[in-house]
């Protein structure tokens, strides 16, 4: 008994730097839209600020007086992202913002190791709080109890700040309808500022009290990311109450799952997000999101046709060119290339349920690494031939997507992307935690391709016919009946139902084909590289794939495979340097805030203007 | 003639709120039927549970003898039922004669199909329903540039795709200029007479409704007050006092100017 509540205790403790942190995501994505990835950077930040503080301010005072130093340097480094960064690309197509946040995490994660250096901080302890008290036997920290104390307050603080007072009423005002908010009169602009002042303000406050009980280091900003967002989905977008009880659900649960089923505590998470959304789509205290049909912001996408004589004869001659590369390339340059074809199907694939199906998937990895898993495993468990095993890596991501596809698909816009996230994290943390089969962190090795295709030649030769005959496919789809009842559905689904199409049944068949295309991707992966581990699996892989989309160009057919190409590319020469992350990070945040449509989309505008080609519609 | 549609006691309440309230009507092959009614009467309510997308608390929709109430709206079409909306939609991210392909295919049950080079399918066809609607020249432009009239007119092309026989048009003429309003109901009167397909439609434009309706059925507050022809209603002293507040609803010496 004393156990339980001991862990109880600890659970409740825990729940406050997470309810903090997502209420703070929950604020800026009310009213400003945008998915802040870097949120879990502010939260990083928040605890290096603080630890750096608590060096300077001694005592019990000086202590509780970081704290709260801390949150407020974190809310203006929010306030400087938010304008340099985000006020330039407001105008920008839905979710495009998201890239940008992508690309501070960069710049934050070399910033603080450029400061703080790589090692792990160790936080030191409250002063006043250092001791334990006795709750039947079992010890429980003071600071926890203190932190127990607190959270209510932060929490009755902020609900009274946006329930009772004008500022709360202009952002529950925006967060319904910014368009009738700013014809009120209302400065939009700073609206937007100061909430992202206190979105990054509660993050910060929540990586600083966390010090003393986990202290600092540099993976704090990924390994939160995917908690809050669990946080913030399950307690339903844009409620306090609902995040302070996802907040307390989770951790808790999470103590208990350490002591009693310690294999599972990373699926937990998701187990329970999953079974909520099932059951309430839109989070326990969360509403229907009444998407505007035609809500989108920025331009229509224009219609599609299918590539002219002379884009299809720059297109052969680039692939000829490509084909030659073994004849005058060096093996370093056939390497660079396979990867980049391979990511480039990866992303073609993300793009055609994304933008062709209009559908945010926040988890394509899964069927990346799930088809890469699946070949890798039937390669070590059965005497399988390579051959085979690559047929089956689109089988098998094809199989975790229908799954995935049928419990996702019924929510959209944001719990859907959430959701499979959810599903992706779920795959990770089963490959992850289940080592004895999977190798769980170590991976598994020697996964090499027969001995007529171990040859980087050869090896070549397949993932240029597999990887460019796989993104013509998926192009070819956009341009078949299934891909304009795909936009259809997209476009209108009040429409595209009206007119006998089942708009659920044609999204769902959609994402089950891009989930395949994905696995063909992760399956030539896995025998290129000859292993596979589970970061092929994780929120990052996604996002990489996501990242590339939105700066290819969303809202042109070629955007994923020109985004795709550029990124891996570019990587591949950054990786050389140091601080390669913030080069990188700095670089796409400079093509978002130059290029607000994307490479392609922006080309396009930039040769148009030039008048070399005519505009479909003059009175656009 | 036969009758093509039939509503039975159909009623949809809001929990106390009785948006619909036992209304009953039936429609005859060829028929031109105006429903009216002030704001807030529940035409549109009525309209999205014909169709499917309100089920109804009670009663039935029945089409050509066969019970429809509570089917999925793309089933109802399956069964030749055409609906235009009240707020346009159309896929603002294709050409016009797209959009009516799109409507085309899945009347051929082509959505799941591969078949490369789908903007050829299908698209002559889909050009002779732009022309009924007079809008075979702006075919190959996009319909997000198009003006309001002209997407009412497009979303009526994609309605006749798979020859309903019966049309479900919530207010067709809203939104457009006085000239766009009768020349749409002239071209929707035409296509009754050319197709003998039976024509539902809501419209506050008394213009439009007194001209063109066969009958005329007149809702408030949920329920239905007056059915009958264009002189029936006009001469109803229950509509002018519910509807207009008295006073005369469709003044004579107009109507010359209409119907020449």
């Amino acid at each position: 008994m004393g156990l339980f509540i001991a862990q109880l205790l600890t659970g409740l403790a825990n729940a406050g730097a997470l309810f903090m942190v997502a209420s703070g995501l929950s604020l800026i994505f009310g009213v400003t839209r945008i998915v802040n990835f870097a949120h879990g950077s502010f939260y990083m930040l928040g605890a290096f600020v603080g630890y750096s503080l608590l060096q300077i301010l001694p005592g019990m005072v000086g202590f509780w007086v970081a704290m709260l130093l801390a949150a407020i340097v974190v809310g203006v480094i929010g306030v400087v992202v938010e304008l340099l960064v985000l006020r330039p690309i407001y105008r920008a197509p839905e979710l495009f913002q998201l890239v940008a946040t992508f690309g501070v995490i960069l710049v934050i994660q070399d910033l603080a190791l450029m400061i703080w250096g790589a090692e792990d901080m160790l936080g030191p302890r409250a002063p006043g709080l250092k001791g334990v008290i006795r709750i039947m036997g079992e010890p429980v920290p003071t600071y926890d109890i203190a932190l127990i104390v607190i959270t209510p307050f932060v929490a009755l603080a902020l609900w009274y700040l946006i329930t009772k007072t004008r500022v709360g009423i202009l952002v529950r005002a925006a967060t319904q309808d910014r368009e009738m908010v700013s014809a009120l009169g209302v400065n939009q602009t700073w609206l937007f500022t100061g909430v992202f002042f206190l979105g990054a303000a509660l993050a910060g406050l929540g990586g600083a009290i966390q010090l003393p009980k986990g202290g600092a280091d540099l993976m704090m900003d990924f390994n939160i990311l995917a908690s809050i967002f669990v946080v913030v989905v399950i307690g339903g977008m844009g409620s306090l109450p609902g995040a302070y009880l996802a907040a307390v659900l989770i951790s808790v649960l999470n103590v208990f799952g350490v002591t009693y089923i310690p294999q599972s505590t990373l699926v937990l998470m998701f187990v329970v997000m999953a079974v909520v959304l099932m059951i309430r789509p839109y989070g326990l205290f969360g509403r229907e999101e009444v998407a505007g049909e035609h809500g989108q912001v920025g331009e229509v996408e224009r219609p599609f046709k299918p590539a002219g004589l002379n884009a299809r004869l720059m297109v052969a001659a680039f692939l000829f060119v490509l084909a030659l590369v073994p004849f005058y390339g060096s093996t370093f340059s056939m390497v660079l290339i396979t990867d980049v074809v391979i990511f480039c199907l990866f992303a073609a694939s993300l793009h055609f349920i994304l933008g062709v199906g209009g559908l945010v998937s926040f988890g394509h990895a899964a069927f990346f690494g799930g088809g890469a898993y699946v070949a890798a495993l039937i390669v070590t468990y059965s005497e399988t031939p390579m051959e085979f095993a690559l047929m089956l890596a689109p089988v098998g991501a094809a199989m975790a997507a229908v799954i995935i596809g049928w419990l996702c698909i019924r929510l959209t816009g944001v719990y859907f992307a959430m959701l499979t996230m959810a599903f992706a994290q779920l795959l990770w943390s089963l490959v992850y935690q289940w080592g004895a089969f999977t190798g769980g962190d170590d991976g598994l090795v020697n996964i090499w391709p027969s001995d007529w295709l171990n040859d980087t030649t050869v090896y070549y030769y397949l993932t240029l016919i597999v990887g460019v005959g796989g993104i013509l496919l998926l192009r070819h789809a956009a341009h078949s009946p299934f891909g304009y009842g795909l936009r259809a559905a997209r476009d209108s689904a009040r429409q595209a139902e009206a007119m006998g199409i089942h708009t659920k049944r044609v999204q769902w068949a959609a994402f089950t084909f891009a989930g395949a295309m994905a696995g063909v991707a992760g399956g030539l992966f896995v025998f290129s590289k000859g292993s596979i581990f589970p970061s092929e699996l994780e929120i990052a892989r996604s996002f990489d794939a996501l990242i590339v989309v939105f700066l290819g160009g969303v809202k042109t057919l070629s955007g994923g495979v020109v985004g795709g190409a550029a990124l891996e590319t570019v990587k591949d020469f950054l990786t050389r340097f140091e601080y390669w992350r913030m080069a990188l990070g700095l670089l796409i945040i400079g093509v978002v805030i130059l290029a607000p449509e994307g490479i392609v989309g922006s080309l396009r505008k930039a040769r148009e203007s030039f008048g070399r080609i005519n505009r479909p519609e003059g009175e656009v | 003639m036969t009758e093509v549609l039939r509503v039975e006691h159909l009623s949809k309440h809001f929990g106390a709120i009785k948006a619909v309230d036992d209304v009953n009507f039936s429609l005859k092959q060829g028929e031109l039927l105006a429903m009216i009614g002030p704001n807030g009467a529940g035409k549109s309510t009525c309209f999205n549970m014909m169709m499917g997308q309100l089920k109804p608390t009670s009663g039935a929709v029945f089409l050509r003898g066969e019970n429809i109430t509570r089917l999925a709206p793309r089933v109802i079409w399956r069964k030749g039922v055409g609906r235009t909306f009240q707020i346009t939609a159309t896929y603002q991210s294709m050409t016009v004669v797209e959009n009516v392909q799109v409507a085309l295919m899945s009347h051929n049950h082509r959505i799941f199909s591969f078949r490369p080079y789908a903007h050829k399918l299908f698209r002559d066809q889909a050009l002779g329903f732009l022309e009924t609607v007079g809008m075979q020249d702006q075919a190959d432009r996009h319909a997000a540039v198009l003006a309001y009239g002209d997407l009412k007119r497009l979303e009526l092309a994609i309605a006749l795709c798979h020859e309903p026989d019966l049309l479900l048009m919530d207010e067709p003429t809203a939104g457009m200029a006085p000239k766009e309003r009768l020349a749409l109901m002239q071209l929707t009167a035409s296509i009754v007479r050319d197709r003998g397909i039976s024509v539902l439609f809501t419209e506050h434009d008394m213009d439009v409704v007194f001209g063109h309706a066969h009958r005329i059925m007149v809702l408030n507050r949920g329920r239905l007050i007056a059915e009958g022809t264009a002189a029936e209603i006009r001469n109803n002293t229950h509509v002018q006092e519910v509807y207009l507040g008295g006073g005369q609803l469709y003044k004579k010496s107009e109507e010359g100017s209409i119907n020449a």
